[in-house]
């Protein structure tokens, strides 16, 4: 038994050395491929950051608090713009994340496997609309609905306060945000969902025999433990806000001036790029424009890296207390 | 430290805890929790409901097989239809073999930190604003060539890549080592056992995300606005033209003050979303499958 046959099957030293080319051949593809997408990455980065110099060397800096856009007078600025997306950005995750979280507790905690199912369906559903649609259910029904009742209600409930002053208009930041709201709630509910069904059985369990009412035990136990999931998916959704242009644009009525009130047309930076490109009257309103791009991708950048970075950060100490 | 004013913990009936005012606390999140997905779930009725009901009445035969019609005159999309096929067409095929090439290297062959390193690339990648991207293939393309359907498949495509690239890397990573063991114990090649064992066990969840960012750059209009607005209203199969397309038709009809463009609007919006519909059911029945092959039935 202990002879040595030669397996007459066996490959070949030529056949291994072919066995040997193909995964080199193969690893090697999917390495270029892999790479290939990272350059397209730093392309894209320096690409606008090509485009919009002529830009930023003619405006430089004092562009990002200029109030100003009147391609009369070739005075271009982007506070206007950059003032528009965060104020939208920012009412949208306001109401989104509380919303979020709500869904997510509900879906995780409240309701039976069978009702959770198709709810979480038609809330994914609501992410696959496509933006241009809900900008023209935005500009058509929303905004009329948004100027005709809810401007009037908050102006005679809430009008003490600047921001809900001033006559309704059916396009402006308020009906902006709304819409944004819709767009990212699916998005951060789904990463909610996705954290509280990782809470680990025992801790809630622990903190429920303790005595804790089920909402003391979320309160106490399972948001904590996901504190820092939720910081990141409210920050991907703040990326997914400032970056949209075409919903925004469609409901948010293209506003040159910064105004106290939320109620009158306003513009963001997306928006404003989508709208004024192709008719940009001259090359220096073009430069601008591209200028407003290269700040939009540095917002997009920041928020989207530090979201993975927490991320990751928060997979590492769960590794790290779990093993 | 007397032990008199220490109520009893264990006694339930005592209302001293303030239990009364926790029950009622957690019953008040709950309905709160319930209405919030009730909205949720209204919203979505909400904006559904109006497009079926605005765009539906508006479809006939002729919608679908004739061009935009000039100013004032009802026209259909058979236009914008053809170009969105074209150019969607063809973004998949560049996307899909290139992010299921990217998945395998990170799934299959590259180390922890390189894998980590290639997965924050593409969920940055994942988060560049669709406008971005397309002002980056018009600055590298557009600038001096004009805008073709071309173009813009290769901008959707970008946008398609991280996507298809991120539900196929996490698929592939699902399937079971002991599959991939026990083929490389027999013999097989590692690059066999991936592209005979491992991709077609995973091969419905890869199709659910295809499936799932085609739906999504199907309606993408923002890099269609730097790569292939503009068109004329005619339907073309040259993919070397700007052609015209569904969402950039949608955009512009919804900004018309004519009632005509804006009847015109929800029925493409219903073409539109008729189209992301059946997609996203088709994910749910390849993730399906995909349950079923990686329990082994």
């Amino acid at each position: 038994m202990s002879t040595v046959v030669p397996d007459p099957e066996a490959p070949t030293a030529i056949e291994r050395r072919g066995i040997r080319l193909g995964d080199a051949l193969f690893k090697g593809v999917a390495l270029v491929a892999a790479v290939g997408v990272a350059a397209v990455l730093g392309l894209l980065t320096y690409k606008v950051f090509a485009l919009a110099w002529p830009a930023i060397q003619r405006e430089g800096l004092s562009f990002l608090w200029t109030q100003a856009w009147n391609p009369n007078t070739n005075v271009y600025g982007a506070l206007t713009f950059i003032y528009g997306t965060v104020v939208t950005s920012v009412i949208a995750l306001l109401i989104a994340t509380p919303l979020s979280i709500a869904i997510a507790l509900f879906l995780t905690e409240i309701a039976s496997k069978r009702v959770a199912a198709p709810i979480a369906t038609m809330v994914e559903l609501l992410a696959a609309i496509p933006s241009v649609v809900l900008g023209l259910w935005g500009i058509l029904v929303f905004g009329p609905w948004v100027a005709n009742h809810l401007e009037p209600f908050l102006t005679q409930w809430f009008g003490f306060l600047p921001i809900f002053s001033g006559d309704p208009s059916q396009a402006g930041l308020l009906p902006a945000a709304l819409v944004l709201t819709i767009m990212i709630i699916p998005i951060t509910s789904a990463i909610c969902r996705e954290l509280f069904s990782r809470v680990p059985r025992d801790l809630s369990d622990g903190s429920l025999a303790l005595g804790s009412t089920r909402w003391e035990a979320i309160r106490r136990v399972a948001i904590p433990y996901v504190a820092p999931g939720i910081s990141a998916a409210v920050l991907l959704g703040l990326g997914r806000a400032f970056g949209e242009a075409i919903a925004v644009n469609q409901v948010i009525g293209n506003g040159n001036t910064i105004s106290r009130s939320l109620f009158p047309p306003a513009d963001t930076l997306g928006s404003r790029i989508a709208s004024s490109y192709v008719g940009a009257s001259s090359v220096i309103e073009a430069q601008s424009l591209l200028y407003l791009g290269a700040i939009l991708l540095v917002i997009s950048l920041i928020t989207n890296v530090s979201a993975q970075m927490i991320v990751n950060r928060f997979q590492k100490a769960r590794r790290l207390s779990t093993g | 430290m007397s032990a008199t004013d220490i109520t009893d913990p264990f006694d339930l009936t005592s209302r001293s805890n303030n239990l009364v005012r926790r029950r009622r606390v957690e019953r008040l999140v709950s309905v709160l929790a319930i209405l919030s997905a009730v909205a949720a779930v209204v919203l979505l009725a909400l904006v559904l409901g109006t497009v079926l009901f605005k765009g539906l009445s508006q479809l006939d035969l002729a919608f679908f097989t004739k061009p935009a019609a000039l100013y004032g005159v009802k026209g259909g999309i058979a236009d914008a239809l053809v170009g969105s096929l074209l150019i969607v067409l063809m973004a998949m095929l560049m996307a899909v073999p290139v992010a299921i090439l990217v998945a395998i290297y990170v799934a299959e062959y590259a180390g922890p930190k390189a894998a980590s390193a290639f997965r924050v690339m593409l969920d940055v990648l994942n988060g560049v604003p669709a406008i971005i991207v397309g002002i980056f293939i018009y600055g590298l393309l557009v600038v001096g060539h004009g805008q073709s359907a071309v173009y813009a498949s290769i901008s959707l495509a970008i946008l398609m890549v991280p996507m298809v690239a991120r539900a196929t890397q996490e698929m592939l990573e699902l399937v079971p080592r002991h599959l991939r063991e026990a083929s490389l114990a027999l013999g097989v090649p590692r690059w066999r056992t991936v592209a005979s064992i491992v991709l077609p066990t995973a091969i419905g969840g890869i199709l659910t995300g295809v499936v799932i960012a085609v739906a999504r750059v199907a309606g993408e209009t923002a890099p269609l606005l730097f790569t292939s607005s503009i068109t004329q209203n005619q339907i073309s199969f040259n993919i070397h033209n700007a052609l015209p397309t569904l969402p950039l038709r949608i955009f512009t009809l919804s900004e018309s003050p004519s009632p005509d463009d804006q009847a015109a609007a929800w029925a493409a919006a219903f073409v539109l979303i008729a189209f992301v519909l059946v997609m996203n059911i088709l994910a749910k029945v390849f993730a399906g499958r995909k349950r079923r092959s990686l329990e082994g039935r």
